[in-house]
């Protein structure tokens, strides 16, 4: 029972992170109406720039952090603003092909900078144990939860009750006719891009604490396996995302801890599968019926 | 509320590309109780309709009546909630939108659904799929048949493209094509699939006068020529009653009245619904 | 008066042309390959790479006609390569002293393909409810899986690969059947979409609802579609592990099919000439990049999304439209029409 409480935190906890990933992808999605495939890559990039403002900078944990942020969503805007706005009138395949570029470029980029040896990331936080009762969590793993969980709330707020969240709503529902009511599309999308990086930023720092070691292909599976969440809960729903992103989190690691670590890749996807045919739109996703 | 009576315009057989038709069989459209609800919402309830073999039907009513949710039900794109479809006789309960069309009901839509990437004659063609005798096996080896049967498409589908004025645009990509010729376009395809009932949605939809004067020569045509009965939804009253033979009156998804065209003009309580009641008095009492 | 007449008829047939040009550029270019091959002119280079050219070829306009013809996003093609490459390595492998290759490898191929269409059934059944993006995730999902599987698989060599010692080949031996593949393919293609099933799988592309109301059974054409691009995917992919002495499963994953797709768009999606050009183009690229070496792939990463950013741009889409092939035949065309008149 125990065990199976620690597996379920530690799901949480990877749940969580492909949740912040997740994030970005479906509000880009639901925004832009465009599958950023290189969003996972950007998590490699906070991870780098950790481990630059650390180890190259000597900047203290806080700082690295912030910069982390700063450089991601920087990152994510220029993109935006060079290999996706151009693209707005295209059909979808295009942007994708596009993503898929930008993808292997900020690999490829990577590689040359810093190599293809594994970098290790630096320990920022220095979190005790808390043992509650029989069971023990990891400092890494708890802060993970919280932070998350915070930034969720946040996050769901902020799209709810703000003027800017109402404006990434209407652009997602309809971007001509909230073109039409004075709110700037552009403005729109590129916050949108930005905020969704800056997640994926935080994302970064908690995949380094937790896995330590850094490669220019760090990004890949773990954004593919966001891009699953995302349309596992339903692309274009916040909720849906950060559903999405905790049970493939949880399902990964009962897999990994029950079944073998052979196969919990297969039941991953093959839950995803299995619960698709069931639900076509994703667990929270909206019935898009066409007009006859 | 008299039942609607085929037509005893058409004298038989007239010069119909479909030689075998009997007006003492069954008629070609008949639906009994048939309904549908959204969730809450009824959208359509208790529509009973009788369409002859070879009659020209209208379905009228105000914007939002459900006139074109009756076309898909008859089509089967929404399964019934109650009541039941006869097409020729067979019921279409339970049948794909692919089966029903082969039981002899084809459509045209209200906002345009051509295959716009693909070539004019080809979307006669893809009409003409369920005629083509054409295996998978000739398909993929341009043998065992393939070069007849698609000779007798392409002259098919070029006879009828000709039908309705459009030979000439056969090897254009027809989501070019000006907006009448694509309304034209729609029409043949559906009737390149043999039908024995065609369903127009609002046809004259954005058309001049003169436009809308072919159109109903066309129908007319059409009707004489392949000896089918033609359900149309439109808005436009001059093609209503210049045409149609039987009219059938959509309110809220309910039938609030059936019958010719002069008997629909004068029903007081069509007149209300698409006018409203004016100080109580109606166009027929003043 | 006879003019007029041919010239409706072929504008009612356009494609024959096209096609017999495309039939003709392959039996030029593999006419050359297979001149300098024979001959031991091949530099080692352009040895090594033909059948690993072909394969890509025929995965390509395979994936086409799932892409491009029917207008779905498949992002687990790779799946499909490696579950046939698997079982028909396997049979030849059983059968390498047995059988002489000119059978061997035909049979392994017939198998290789066929396993992969009983999993392009597989796939394609969950498949059927989905759409767009929700069916792409499906058909990544279903690759990853199929990868998992294989790597854990005894008697495909586990995750260390299958040893194909026994049935490696060089390309002077494999060339004769990369070409009767790549040639089959393309014709059985270019045949499918001049046909009234590839007419109905276009209509599912172009207005699902509208093609269900003509009558057409989607189900029936989108599993067809799945089953034959997983056929030919196969095929492929037996092809290309007699040319490797080992072959890992982790290879064949979703970056595989990715690659795959992005041949698939530049080449035109439903080209089937386009896909061949651009299988060839972006297979050589990197060799041909080789100078750069560092730099290579970041090369290749730009010129990607240079070339998609083109793509979009109208002032390019005009340039490509007056420089097109079927744009000079037509000048050339009219030119001689010009003549005859003249003379007349």
């Amino acid at each position: 029972m125990i065990h199976f409480v620690q597996t379920l935190i530690s799901g949480l906890s990877l749940g969580s992170i492909y949740a912040l990933i997740a994030l970005g992808y479906t509000m880009v999605y639901g925004i832009a109406k465009m599958l950023n495939f290189a969003h996972g890559d950007i998590i490699m990039v906070g991870a780098y720039a950790g481990i630059v403002a650390v180890f190259q900078m000597a900047l203290p944990g806080y700082a690295a952090i912030l910069l982390s942020i700063v450089v991601c969503a920087l990152l994510g805007v220029l993109i935006e603003r060079l290999a996706y706005k151009p693209l707005r009138q295209a059909p979808p395949l295009t942007v994708l092909i596009t993503a898929i570029g930008v993808s292997y470029l900020l690999q490829n980029l990577a590689l040359l900078v810093f190599g293809s040896e594994q970098k290790a990331f630096p320990t920022i936080f220095n979190l005790p144990t808390i043992e509650l009762g029989p069971i023990s969590i990891d400092g890494i793993t708890l802060a993970t939860l919280l932070v998350t969980a915070t930034i969720m709330v946040l996050l769901t707020l902020f799209i709810n009750k703000t003027k800017l969240g109402k404006a990434m709503r209407a652009v997602s529902e309809d971007k001509e006719a909230a073109g039409l009511m004075g709110i700037s599309t552009n403005r729109t999308i590129t916050i949108t891009f930005a905020i969704g990086s800056a997640l994926a930023a935080v994302a970064s720092i908690f995949y380094g604490a937790a896995y330590v070691y850094i490669k220019p292909t760090t990004g890949s599976m773990p954004g593919i396996k966001a891009f699953t969440a995302a349309v596992f809960g339903g692309i274009g729903s916040i909720p849906g995302a950060m559903l999405g992103g905790i049970l493939l989190g949880v399902i990964e690691q009962l897999s990994k801890t029950y079944v073998s670590t052979l196969w919990s890749d297969a039941i991953v996807f093959a839950v995803l599968v299995i619960v698709l045919v069931v639900k076509p739109t994703g667990l929270l996703g909206k019935q898009i019926s066409e007009k006859v | 509320m008299s039942k609607i009576q085929p037509s005893p315009l058409v004298e038989y057989p007239s010069k119909a590309m479909i030689p075998e038709r009997d007006l003492d069989a069954v008629p070609v459209l008949e639906t009994h109780h048939l309904g549908i609800d959204f969730g809450g919402l009824t959208a359509v309830d208790d529509f009973s309709l009788t369409v002859g073999k070879t009659e020209i039907a209208g379905l009228i009513g105000p914007n939002g009546a459900g006139k074109t949710t009756v076309f898909n039900l008859l089509t089967n794109v929404y399964q019934p909630t109650r009541g039941s479809i006869m097409i020729n006789g067979f019921s279409s309960a339970g049948k794909s939108t692919a089966q029903v069309n082969r039981l002899g009901i084809a459509r045209t839509f209200q906002n345009i659904r051509l295959f716009s990437n693909m070539s004019v004659i080809d979307n006669v063609k893809v009409g003409m799929h369920n005629s083509t005798k054409e295996s998978l096996l000739a398909a993929l080896t341009h043998s065992f048949g393939y070069g007849k049967a698609e000779r007798i498409a392409t002259e098919r589908a070029m006879e009828l493209l000709a039908f309705l004025g459009l030979e000439n645009m056969a090897g254009a990509v027809s989501g070019s094509l000006p907006y009448g010729a694509q309304r034209r376009l729609e029409i043949v395809r559906a009737l390149a699939t043999n039908p024995r009932i065609l369903l127009l949605d609002e046809p004259a939809a954005g058309m001049n006068p003169s436009e809308t004067q072919e159109l109903m020569e066309n129908i007319r045509n059409i009707r004489d020529t392949f000896g089918i009965a033609i359900l149309l939804i439109e808005h436009d009253m001059s093609l209503v009653m210049g045409i149609c033979e039987g009219i059938c009156v959509l309110n809220y998804g309910k039938i609030i009245a059936k019958g010719t065209p002069d008997a629909i003009r004068a029903n007081p309580t069509v007149i209300e619904a698409y006018l409203g009641k004016r100080g109580g008095k109606t166009n027929a009492e003043g | 008066m006879g003019r007029k007449e041919k010239k409706s008829t072929l504008e009612v047939h356009p494609q024959f042309s096209k096609n017999l040009i495309t039939i003709l550029m392959i039996a030029v270019l593999y006419g050359v390959v297979a001149y300098l091959v024979y001959s031991g002119n091949a530099s080692r280079q352009l040895s090594n790479m033909l059948i690993s050219i072909s394969a890509y070829i025929v995965m390509a306009v395979s994936l086409n006609l799932v892409v491009g013809l029917l207008g779905e996003l498949s992002l687990g093609h790779a799946g499909f390569v490696s579950v046939g490459l698997f079982s028909g390595c396997l049979v030849s492998i059983a059968t390498v002293n047995v059988l002489p290759i000119a059978a061997r490898l035909p049979l392994s191929m017939l198998v290789g393909g066929l396993v992969a269409a009983i999993f392009g059934l597989l796939i394609g059944l969950p498949a059927l409810r989905l759409k767009g993006d929700y069916l792409a995730i499906v058909t990544l999902a279903c690759g990853e899986i199929i990868k998992n599987i294989i790597t854990n698989l005894d008697i495909t060599g586990g995750a260390l690969g299958l040893d194909t010692g026994a049935i490696y080949s060089n390309t002077k031996t494999l060339l004769p059947f990369a070409i009767i593949l790549v040639f089959i393919t393309t014709i059985v293609m270019m045949n499918l979409k001049n046909s009234k099933h590839g007419r109905a799988i276009m209509a599912i592309r172009d207005n699902r609802i509208a093609a269900e109301s003509t009558g057409i059974n989607v189900t029936y054409f989108k599993l067809t579609v799945f089953i034959l691009s997983a056929f030919f995917a196969g095929a492929a992919g037996v092809l290309y592990g007699h040319s490797f002495a080992n072959i890992k499963p982790s290879a064949f994953d979703y970056n595989m099919s990715i690659e795959i797709l992005v041949i698939v768009v530049l080449g035109g999606m439903g080209s089937v000439r386009g896909s061949i050009i651009a299988a060839i183009v972006l297979q050589v690229l990197p060799e041909a990049l080789r100078e750069f070496s560092d730099y290579r792939m970041l090369v290749y990463s730009v010129l990607l999304i240079v070339i998609m950013l083109l793509n979009a741009s109208p002032k390019f889409a005009e340039l490509k439209g007056r420089w097109s092939l079927g744009n000079l035949i037509r000048h050339l065309r009219k030119n001689k029409g010009q003549e005859a008149a003249d003379h007349e």
